[in-house]
């Protein structure tokens, strides 16, 4: 047997000592089920990263923030060639439903929390959800029709300051 | 892997300093972890990491932040709290564990 001097074991960078922080801005412009977690699921794993992260709900986007969808949110196979199934069968009655239900099931499996939830867990996280003013408007929706954890509807030139010097996602 | 010295104690680390030896950790070496990061653990704390040592005993992997949040009954916001930064890692380190990998 060898000895060895051992020295005292390093510390790990948890990046406490950058004064900068990193920023990251994600904009969700989809809203299709599939298309709400890649953007909710990258907030919440750069916030338990220590990343400031501003998320911009915007067109289609804006049904992830809007109470009346944001538990309803759908998974078509239609145009989706990832499913590796005939394009046809997508377009048959029920199919939506049954792909959505296929597909929450799987989300759920994993331990993954549903949308409503997910926004909460993002908040709880520190996380700011803006609200994008054109969308608002084109639909004809005011802040009592989003979720309460949206801090504000606004343009995205406003976004776009807010963000200085941020990181940027578009989903 | 390495052996380096936490206080008086010889124990195995990585290249990032964390535990590799569940055996290694104790209640004492927790609480020195902790101090090298700049915490010092409360009841609420040392709630989080019995449940992260526990629960890694049954599943074999370290628990994601929503896991502990749920399961140990601590609120996101309280962990983002007693841990600052990266809590899931902080708290990983504290309990003597390897770094969560989980992505929610």
């Amino acid at each position: 047997m060898t000895t060895t001097q051992t020295a005292p074991a390093v510390i790990p960078d948890f990046g406490d000592t950058v004064s900068v922080g990193r920023k990251l801005a994600i904009i969700c412009s989809k809203g299709n089920l599939d298309m709400a977690y890649p953007g909710l699921i990258l907030a919440n794993a750069a916030l338990g990263e220590g990343v400031e992260v501003d998320m911009f709900f915007t067109f289609w986007g804006f049904d992830i923030i809007t109470n009346s969808r944001m538990g309803d949110l759908k998974f078509t196979m239609l145009g989706n060639t990832a499913t590796h199934m005939p394009q046809g069968l997508g377009g048959l009655p029920g199919m939506t439903a049954m792909a959505t239900h296929q597909m929450r099931k799987q989300i759920q499996d994993v331990g993954v929390p549903d949308v409503p939830e997910f926004l909460e867990q993002i908040v709880d996280s520190g996380g700011h959800l803006w609200a994008c003013r054109l969308s608002a408007e084109m639909m004809h929706l005011d802040e009592a029709d989003l979720y309460e954890g949206v801090e504000g509807i606004i343009s995205a030139a406003d976004f776009i300051e807010k963000t200085e010097g941020a990181q940027i996602l578009f989903i | 892997m390495s052996i380096a010295t936490i206080g008086a104690a010889s124990v195995h680390v990585d290249a990032e300093g964390f535990l590799t030896e569940y055996d290694e950790w104790n209640e004492d070496l927790g609480t020195q972890l902790a101090a090298r990061i700049g915490i010092e653990l409360t009841d609420v704390h040392w709630r989080v990491i019995n449940f992260l040592r526990a629960d890694y005993q049954t599943l074999g992997e370290t628990a994601t932040l929503r896991r502990v949040s749920i399961q140990a009954d601590v609120p996101v916001k309280e962990l983002f709290r007693l841990f600052p930064g990266k809590p899931a890692k902080k708290m990983a380190y504290i309990a003597g564990l390897p770094k969560p990998v989980g992505c929610v």
